[in-house]
């Protein structure tokens, strides 16, 4: 069943340096019925294939381990500390005759390693940038305040979780840009750099319309996490209420009071504060405000995360966390931001339909495409449907996403350029092309077409779709 | 505080002898030459001009007491009025000066009021009772009558440059006819009157010449009426009124000046702007009528600026008590014995000086608080280019909140005008292309100083501030993109050197994800890429000598330049720092390239690598190195 891929999420260390007290090596255990001797037998599990496999490679230990009904996926996110995700293979029932219980076959290869071990790094930046590094935590309040942080994060978010759809994307773990004119551009330079100028305050911004990065004022690690929060988190509880309501396996205790919120900014149909105070005008309003942590490696930079939608604009502003903020900033911001941001909106719709006009009409492509730049973390697809909190959906058949991953797997072991065509099962060529710091993986839709015909194909779409991207032949 | 004046009188003025008893001196607005008669002329008549060609001393017979004395353009022909029948002319082509012919005016008892050259052989009389255009035959030594008018003139005023004559007519003077001359002939333009402050009791001359100047403002001509206070209306003081007198078509009022305060003032125009002087308190407003401040359909202006007097002035003492070595003396300002001449002409016949009233640009920058106003300003004035770039300069270092807007602003006004300039140098180019004969109409258009360029912007305002201590980075990029997206905005294409600002700024401070952002949406790229080949060595260079040789190596290969980039210069870098992993991994990448561009991956020999090679070898050993594919 898929809501439960996850047969069990661990987080330990040997930081405590307890040897006779196993249990306490356990930050963390999901789920947490399980029993102690049961956890302790499983963590040192974990810890013996760790070690084991280290004397192989001591920079490089084991990242995972495949087993007939599970996979286990191991990662050392700081010095002494890992994680540890444990995840079921999916199972074939067959049917026996005489009324025998069926067989179940697990399916072992179904799944990619990369893929459930970058779900397994994004847990952890998702928790570094709301709660730092776990070091800190542990220097600041011991053992007990980790354990604190961690169960409070992870209960939640761990239910947040869909692991049966990720896919490729996962991997990358990339960033949608919203593809804008050089002028539009400019403006929204100019708007942020003023906003910056007046309001001293804000440190960091960040522009994004529908979804999309157009600027990040944060590095890029820092940029990739919170972009990864704001369009599977944030902008879904805001803009989808009703699907998040019906579908939304968030339990209602934690999305009530966001689910609120979300539906009483939509009905309004006002645009405004997306974190913090829902109505600047009530007397009761709290200014409190998300808090993230950025810079990890260097400066170590506590922020208030401030974001505020207009039409499809929203913007992050970060503040000094070390500041409380007022009313009167808040106001200050609101009406800084309010009635330029939304002209802004407008602008680039204009300009968005503009230049989508004059591209000309859009016929349906015959074929479907993931790209992936690694400079600059830049994604496109036009395999997968809006994102939403609950699934992201796509819209290519599963096997076909497989085989994307596994191109993907043998792109990753290879440091050279590399170009690889499949023919599917289902008729579908796939062809993945890696180029310098680039990805490339389409899927024809062309029955009949031949080797050549589809690398010809390929070679005209990259020359059309991707003109000003460098590709080496 | 000598910088806080923004009017001032020329430092050299034109020296004359001043009028006495036996000095009589007249000024010729045409030419622009006093004219010192002593004695009628008996004992001598000194002219003297803007510069030495128009100075000029001769003699003439005394007929009399001159009323007007004034030579005809290029001062071919003077002309002498000693009485209210006739004016007396003088050759001085061939050589100067020929016996006197004259000239009666043609209308019975009229009496002549004055005249006026509107070339160098046409003249008009205008007579209390109309007007007589006539040209001069100067071998035949007569005059013949071209056209002539008949109408009641009180008095008369004369514009040279446009060559328009207002003549004051009806009881009460305020309604004017104006004509305009042009080489033989003389057209009549449309009459218009002057609106008085209240309707006089009795029927008598209410408008004076005195209140009346006229002038071209921006190529425009404009009757400047200045309107007295008046107790009846509710104005709280005196306003000049600014009647715009077109070609054709009917002249209408325009502007209203508020002078808010109530005396005796005198008009001048200098660099377009209309200066306003006020005698009781002995200082000056300007106006400039493009300034908008929209009420109605009349433009209503304050003074652009706070009152101020001229810059203190000092003469040299004069007369037979003058010894070289005294100190000057200050000049009296605001003068009852001044008079005011149109457009900058101010005369001080007592003390026998001619000034040009000039406006100093640099004051304003501190007077006017308002920076687009400032702008909007110092751009249509004559000598603004460096004026306006110290503004640039100078709100740059401000660091007052909300500086950018200030700044945008200032830049979009810039460029506007810099736009214009370039659309104009366009069309001219075109249309020399399409053939000479078309080109004929069409003139160079002329680059004046207010068009500031990015070469100006960028040798004088943000090179210098770039590189000023003390001032946040953040700033520094915000106002280089600011002028960045004004030039997009106005459609000019954005010169390389002001990227590659951009990119050094960017460097310096290690915002290299800032900079990856800017070149992905194209923003930091013009129309030649290679261009940007300076740009990119430079940031190579900052990042190899900060030993950050893999991410030089990342950032050229996103701009696409790894192919011509010297691998010498990379793997020496890596070899200092003595990480032998990274050396490995910068060969490598060089083996591979080389291999696409040659198919082969060995070093040319013009790459000088020959010792990195060895010391590759050395260390990881022959079969490291990369095999060429031999098919």
């Amino acid at each position: 069943m898929p809501e439960s891929m996850i047969k069990e999420g661990i987080l330990a260390t040997d930081h405590t340096n307890a040897d006779d007290q196993e249990e306490k090596k356990i930050l963390f255990y999901h789920p947490i019925e399980i029993e102690t001797n049961e956890k302790i037998r499983n963590v040192g599990l974990c810890e013996a294939i760790v070690q084991f496999t280290r004397t192989f490679c001591p920079s490089k230990p084991a990242k995972s381990l495949h087993t007939q009904k599970n996979r286990q996926f191991f990662h050392e996110p700081e010095e002494s500390y890992w994680m540890v995700m444990v995840v079921r293979n999916p199972m074939v029932e067959k049917p026996n005759k005489d009324g025998k219980p069926p067989t179940v076959e697990y399916q072992e290869e179904e799944i990619i390693d990369s893929v459930y071990g970058s779900v397994l790094q994004q847990c952890y930046s998702m928790y570094k940038l709301f709660n730092g590094t776990f070091n800190r935590a542990f220097e600041a309040g011991g053992v007990e305040l980790l354990i604190q942080k961690l169960e409070k994060f992870f209960y939640r978010y761990l239910q947040t979780l869909h692991l049966q759809s990720c896919d490729l994307l996962d991997v990358f773990g990339g960033i949608s840009f919203f593809p804008l004119d050089k002028m539009t551009y400019l403006k929204i330079q100019s708007f942020v750099n003023r906003v910056e100028e007046s309001m001293s305050l804000v440190k960091y911004t960040a522009f994004l319309y529908n979804d999309q990065l157009i600027w990040s004022g944060l590095e890029q690690e820092d940029m990739r996490i919170l972009y990864k929060y704001l369009t599977t988190s944030l902008f879904p509880r805001h803009t989808e209420p009703e699907l998040a309501g019906r579908d939304s396996p968030l339990r209602p205790e934690v999305a009530g009071n966001l689910l609120h919120y979300g539906r009483q900014r939509l009905d309004d149909g006002r645009d405004g504060f997306l974190t913090g105070p829902v109505n600047l005008k009530d007397p009761d309003a709290k200014f409190r405000f998300p808090r993230i942590i950025v810079n990890t490696e260097e400066s170590y930079e506590e922020l208030h995360l401030i974001v505020y939608k207009a039409m499809s604009a929203a913007v992050c502003f970060m503040v000094n966390a070390t500041v409380d903020l007022s009313r009167e900033f808040c106001e200050q911001l609101d009406g800084l931001v309010g009635p330029q941001l939304t002209l802004l909106a407008s602008d680039i719709c204009e300009q968005y339909n503009i230049n989508r006009r004059s591209s000309g009409p859009e016929k349906e492509p015959q074929f479907k495409f993931i790209y992936f730049n690694h400079m600059n973390l830049a994604e496109k697809s036009t395999i997968h449907m809006r994102k939403t909190a609950s699934v992201s959906l796509t819209s290519v058949h599963p096997d076909l996403m497989k085989i994307l991953g596994d191109i993907n797997c043998d792109f990753a072991r290879i440091d050279e350029d590399e170009e690889i065509i499949v023919k599917a099962m289902t008729d579908y060529w796939v062809v993945g092309k890696k180029s310098d710091q680039r990805e490339l993986y389409v899927i024809l839709n062309q029955k009949n077409a031949n080797l050549i015909e589809v690398n010809e194909e390929v070679k005209r779409l990259c020359a059309t779709q991707f003109n000003n991207i460098f590709f080496l032949d | 505080m000598s910088d806080e004046y923004y009017l001032e009188l020329s430092e050299n003025p034109v020296q004359f002898e001043n009028a006495s008893s036996v000095n009589n001196v007249f000024f010729d607005e045409a030419n622009k030459q006093v004219f010192a008669v002593r004695s009628g002329g008996a004992t001598g008549v000194v002219v003297k001009g803007p510069d030495d060609k128009n100075s000029l001393a001769f003699r003439m017979d005394d007929k009399g007491e001159v009323k007007c004395i004034k030579f005809s353009l290029g001062n071919k022909i003077l002309a002498v009025q000693r009485s209210t029948k006739s004016v007396d002319f003088i050759n001085f082509i061939p050589d100067p000066p020929q016996s006197e012919f004259s000239q009666e005016c043609k209308t019975k008892n009229a009496s002549i009021l004055g005249f006026c050259w509107t070339t160098w052989n046409e003249i008009v009389f205008v007579t209390d009772q109309g007007i007589e255009f006539y040209q001069i035959l100067p071998e035949k030594r007569s005059l013949k009558l071209l056209k002539s008018q008949s109408i009641n003139v009180n008095w008369y005023m004369y514009c040279p440059e446009t060559a328009v004559l207002l003549l004051s007519t009806t009881v009460q003077g305020n309604v004017i006819q104006p004509f305009a001359f042009k080489s033989a002939t003389m057209s009549k333009m449309s009459k218009f009157e002057i609106e008085l402050p209240s309707v006089p009791k009795q029927a008598k001359l209410s408008l004076s010449e005195r209140d009346i100047a006229v002038a071209t403002i921006y190529n425009q001509l404009f009757v400047m009426y200045l309107k007295h206070h008046s107790r009846t209306t509710n104005s709280p003081g005196a306003e000049v009124v600014l009647y715009h007198l077109p070609r054709e078509g009917t002249c209408k009022k325009t502007h209203v000046l508020k002078l808010n305060t109530t005396g005796k003032f005198a008009l001048n125009v200098v660099d377009n702007l209309v200066v306003v002087h006020h005698q009781s308190s002995q200082t000056s407003l300007i106006f400039d009528i493009k300034l908008k401040e929209l009420e109605g359909n009349v433009n209503v202006h304050q003074p652009v600026l706070p009152a101020l007097s001229i810059n203190p002035y000092k003469v040299p003492l004069t007369g037979p008590a003058a010894a070289p070595s005294q100190a000057p003396v200050p000049c009296e300002l605001y003068s009852s014995s001044w008079s005011v001449f149109q457009p900058d002409i101010i005369i001080s016949a007592s003390e026998g000086f001619l000034w040009y009233l000039q406006v100093k640009l640099q004051p304003t920058l501190n007077l006017l608080q308002d920076k687009g106003k400032l702008m909007d300003f110092l751009l249509r004035r004559r000598d603004c280019k460096m004026v306006i770039l110290s503004v640039c300069s100078q709100m740059l270092v401000g660091g007052d909140k909300g500086n950018l807007t200030v700044v945008a602003t200032v830049f979009d006004k810039l460029n506007q005008v810099y736009k214009e300039y370039l659309d104009a140098e366009q069309a001219y180019s075109t249309a020399m292309e399409s053939g000479p004969s078309r080109s004929s109409t069409c003139k160079r258009p002329v680059r004046t100083q207010a068009v500031i360029d990015q070469s100006d912007m960028y040798t004088h305002v943000l090179s210098s501030f770039s590189e000023k201590k003390g001032v946040k980075h953040k700033f520094i990029i915000a106002v280089l993109m600011e002028y960045i997206r004004s030039l997009n905005q106005f459609q000019i294409p954005v010169q390389h050197y002001l990227y590659e600002l951009v990119i050094k700024t960017l460097v310096q401070h290690n915002l290299f994800y800032m900079l990856h952002q800017f070149l992905q949406y194209h923003v930091l790229s013009d129309s030649k890429p290679l261009r940007l080949a300076t740009a990119n060595d430079e940031i190579v260079e900052v990042l190899l000598s900060k030993q950050q040789v893999l991410g030089a190596l990342r950032f050229i290969r996103s701009v696409g330049g790894h192919d011509n980039v010297s691998a010498r210069k990379f793997l020496d870098a890596a070899r200092q720092t003595n990480d032998s992993m990274l050396f490995y991994t910068i060969f490598r990448f060089f083996e591979q390239r080389n291999m696409k561009l040659r198919g082969n991956p060995a070093f040319n020999q013009g790459e000088h690598c020959e010792e990195h090679v060895t010391y590759f070898k050395q260390v990881f050993g022959e079969n490291a190195m990369m095999k060429q594919v031999t098919t």
